[in-house]
């Protein structure tokens, strides 16, 4: 049979037609998971944060006092979110100025040859799971920092706030070069053709030129760290007081979901129920930090 | 006119002292400047140099052969890690599966079924949003929905179903960045033989996207070993002594091992040294992982 | 315009007809009421100056236009006497008689063999002893075969540009379609390459209808039959090439021709 006989043969086939109409509708399908995911993290923690809610007074919620096991529970989440807060500014304060110097290390002095050795160790240091940094927030960052401060507590907000930050490094770090890059190579030669020296072109040109994109790796980071467990439950560990004093003991919100469901955390409890408070409370908050990132970012797209 | 007089003619402004000394010391402020910057950058990498260093040295006599082999115990001694190896293990044989058909087939749809409109923006920033999500927030969707909904408990089934949302994102933009790269003049081949589209993406678009998109689903899976908080959330337990033999048995993971080690180390400091052994285990698997994927996405660059 | 079709011999087919087809790219009025026919086994050239419209008229003929979705038509396009934008036309049907050759050549990132049964194979011929004497066959056609029979397995890219081209001819030719499309399948080749594809246009249009679009003036006059002079979207002339390039009637056909412009 000739081959232009086989092929019309087999164009007539109907079979085909049919699959094909069927194939994208399945991709779909697949498409939707990424909705129904998010539909489904909205859905849990609305529905059983309200059952929380409808029985905790809104005074007690903003209470300072948390003590969810005790014979008679209070459900304050200020220590949460203080607690949170201030790990976060603690890691912030190490990974900003370290991220973005390095990235203008990066971004403005390095050679090519450097650039692409240093890069890859950088996303190596990213690619260190959490419960690592934990570990070594614990076990060696926590006893160096003791001998310097005597009055460090074994579990503190210092130790894992720098660690924080050291893990977030390569996020600020990778973000802020990025935006570096996309000044404009013509704005650079103009300045160094007046005279300037590197550094003068970096603070006079490039940071303000790639100032969103910076602000918006900051609020990334910030995002970040709020959304960080392990290094938290590990090294600054389960103390429910609303303190400032970062060389005691302090729970995060994360933190305080990992202990809970560590524990036999029975469903039905209003201790259970906690939980979905504080993660609607930690998921609205982390949303919103990456929307006001994403935010900042399209305005800057605009001005090239 | 001599030479000299045409030179103090031209720059009459700046030949005073005053500029000159000015433009030493931003000469220096910029050398300076730039060993600031490098030291920053190095920090970095100092400290990924210590982390190393320093799990390394704890994990000395503790990481053997014995210790892969044998099963958990809570005498430091006796203790392996062959039950979380397993355990870990089983968790990527429906995490690799899950994560690979959704999200290529969702990548699918937003790159070659509906490249535009709205519902396409929809899932794009569900996508993006999802992926800022912090982790505990996956473990407690992961409770409610596997854990008690589907009453798949804390076995491997819903740990895996958790992971498999947490890292999708991974899959979906890195698939979605393969099947962008494969140019359009292949597909215009293949459709000016007659080919339908879904023919078109099956022999010639997947298969030359193939690597890309092997790379990102490693990445992913490399991801999804080394995440702990979720499992802590589902309630995946530490001592098991049962190895895990379907996706329906309680098993415990690496991750989960090196948190509760690590917690109790206050108790025996030996934990310490298991916490450790076990981290070098973890991060002998993610470097192997990552190598792959490195040495698949170098051998494909340049083939179009 | 009225149809230009010439005195033929009443045993030549008409493949082709174009009545009164219009184009747009969302309100780029791109082709403008075409009128033209193309006759079996005869080579037909398209020229004309850089965004005249010959792209995209060739890329009408199988509908590869309409990838690119603001593409709108009016009028029709007859392929033996049935209107391709019919809904009961199946564009895959048309594009299996209707083969096309692309000005870069794009084989696919496989074995040569491969590429060449691609189509065969897509479209439902699996037994592999045919499978190999398509490939056979349509390489020799496509003057490549004894240069690659020996690495029929090796992969497609490590020919160079010429050969590449060829196997591009072979694939499409490996459909055993009626219509070969050539949308100036040379200008990314060297001369000698060139040279090459132009011989085997003049053999392959014993066989096949061949319709090529050329940016160079010369190649259509040396292996096409009639050539089409198009201008900013419309069939300025259509007429044997002898006749184009001796004496044209248009004014703007013999300014293009003698260099004016384009």
């Amino acid at each position: 049979m000739s081959v232009r006989k086989l092929i019309n043969a087999n164009i007539s086939n109907n079979r085909k037609k049919s699959l094909e109409g069927i194939i994208p509708k399945l991709f779909l399908l697949a498409a939707s998971i990424s909705i129904i995911t998010t539909v489904g993290i909205v859905g849990t923690l609305i529905f059983d944060a309200f059952k929380f809610f409808s029985k905790v007074p809104l005074k007690e919620v903003f209470s300072t006092k948390l003590s969810p096991l005790s014979a008679n529970p209070s459900f304050g989440i200020l220590p949460l979110i203080n607690a949170t807060i201030i790990i976060s500014l603690i890691a912030m304060c190490v990974a900003a100025p370290i991220g973005l110097t390095a990235a203008l290390y990066l971004s403005e002095f390095a050679t090519d040859r450097v650039r692409r050795i240093l890069k890859p160790i950088m996303e190596l240091l990213a690619g260190i799971p959490t419960i690592v940094y934990g570990f070594f927030a614990y076990s060696f960052v926590t006893p160096l920092l003791m001998k310097v401060i005597p009055s460090l507590e074994a579990k503190n907000a210092i130790s894992p706030g720098i660690v924080m930050g050291i893990m977030i490094i390569p996020l600020v770090a990778s973000l802020s070069e990025d935006a570096m890059n996309s000044v404009p190579n013509a704005m650079r030669e103009g300045a160094l053709a007046l005279g300037s020296t590197r550094l003068e072109v970096a603070f006079k040109v490039i940071i303000p030129a790639a100032f969103s994109g910076i602000m918006a790796s900051f609020v990334l980071g910030i995002s970040r760290a709020v959304g960080e467990t392990m290094i938290v439950a590990i090294a600054s560990g389960s103390s429910k007081s609303f303190t400032f004093d970062i060389t005691r003991s302090m729970q995060t919100m994360t933190a305080y979901i990992v202990e809970f469901t560590s524990g036999d955390a029975g469903s039905g409890t209003l201790g259970y129920y906690s939980l979905y408070a504080v993660g609607l409370i930690l998921f609205a908050f982390t949303l919103l930090m990456n929307l006001f990132a994403q935010y900042i970012t399209k305005k800057y797209r605009e001005e090239y | 006119m001599s030479y000299d007089v045409i030179q103090k003619k031209g720059n009459a402004h700046f030949n005073t002292l005053s500029h000159k000394r000015r433009m030493r010391l931003r000469i220096i402020l910029d050398k300076f400047a730039k060993l600031l910057f490098i030291a920053s950058t190095l920090f970095a990498l100092m400290v990924l140099g210590i982390l190393i260093y320093r799990i390394s040295t704890q994990s000395v006599g503790w990481l053997n052969l014995k210790f892969l082999k044998n099963n958990l115990s809570i005498f430091p001694e006796k203790a392996g890690i062959y039950g979380p190896i397993v355990g870990s293990l089983w968790l990527m044989t429906i995490v690799a599966p899950v994560t690979v058909v959704l999200g290529v087939a969702t990548a699918i749809y937003l790159e070659e079924y509906s490249t535009k409109g709205r519902l396409h923006s929809f899932i794009k920033t569900n996508i993006s949003n999802l992926a800022g999500v912090p982790s505990v927030i996956f473990g407690l969707l992961g409770l409610t929905v596997f854990g008690r909904l589907l009453k798949f408990g804390s076995s491997i089934l819903a740990g895996g179903l958790t992971m498999s949302l947490l890292v999708l994102p991974i899959v979906i933009v890195a698939s979605q960045e393969a099947l962008k790269a494969v140019p359009g003049f292949l597909r215009d081949a293949s459709y000016a033989l007659g080919a339908t589209k879904w023919t078109t993406i099956r022999t010639v678009v997947l298969p030359t996207a193939l690597p890309g998109i092997m790379t990102g689903s490693i990445l992913a899976l490399s991801r999804a070993i080394g995440e702990t908080a979720p499992l802590v959330v589902l309630g995946i337990p530490t001592l098991i002594l049962r190895i895990p033999n379907g996706v329906m048995s309680d098993f415990t993971a690496l991750p989960i091992q090196i948190y509760y080690w690590t917690l109790d180390s206050v108790l025996k400091p030996e934990y310490a040294n298991l916490a450790a052994a076990t981290i070098i285990v973890l991060l002998f698997m993610l470097f192997m992982m990552n190598s792959i994927a490195i040495i698949i996405r170098n051998k494909y660059k340049k083939r179009y | 315009m009225t149809s230009q079709t010439l005195k033929r011999d009443v045993a030549k087919k008409t493949i082709y007809e174009v009545n009164s087809l219009n184009l747009w790219y969302g309100n780029t009025h791109a082709l403008k009421d075409l009128n033209f026919a193309i006759e079996e086994n005869e080579v037909t050239a398209i020229i004309g100056p850089s965004g005249c419209g010959k792209s995209t008229f060739i890329k009408t003929l199988n509908r590869m236009i309409e990838i690119i979705p603001e593409v709108r038509t009016t009028g029709e396009i007859l392929y033996n006497e049935r209107n391709i934008f019919d809904s009961g036309f199946g564009v895959e049907e048309l594009r299996t008689k209707v083969g096309m050759v692309f000005q870069k050549p794009n084989p696919f990132p496989k074995s040569i063999f491969e590429n060449v049964v691609y189509g065969p194979k897509i479209h439902g011929i699996r037994n592999k002893k045919k499978l190999m004497e398509i490939a056979e066959t349509s390489l020799r056609d496509a003057a490549l075969w004894d240069e690659v029979k020996d690495r029929l397995n090796s992969n497609a890219y490590g020919l160079s540009g010429g050969q590449q081209q060829r196997l591009c001819i072979a694939r499409a030719l490996a459909m055993e379609p009626e219509v070969l499309l050539m949308d100036e399948p040379t200008s990314a080749l060297d001369p000698i390459a060139t040279s090459k594809i132009e011989e085997l246009v003049m053999e392959l249009k014993k066989n096949y209808t061949i319709v090529i679009v050329t940016h160079s003036m010369q190649q259509a006059a040396r292996i096409s039959d009639q050539t089409a002079f198009f201008l900013m979207g419309e069939l300025i002339e259509f007429d044997k090439t002898k006749v184009i390039f001796t004496a044209p009637r248009d004014k703007r056909t013999e300014d293009y021709i003698t260099g004016r412009f384009g």
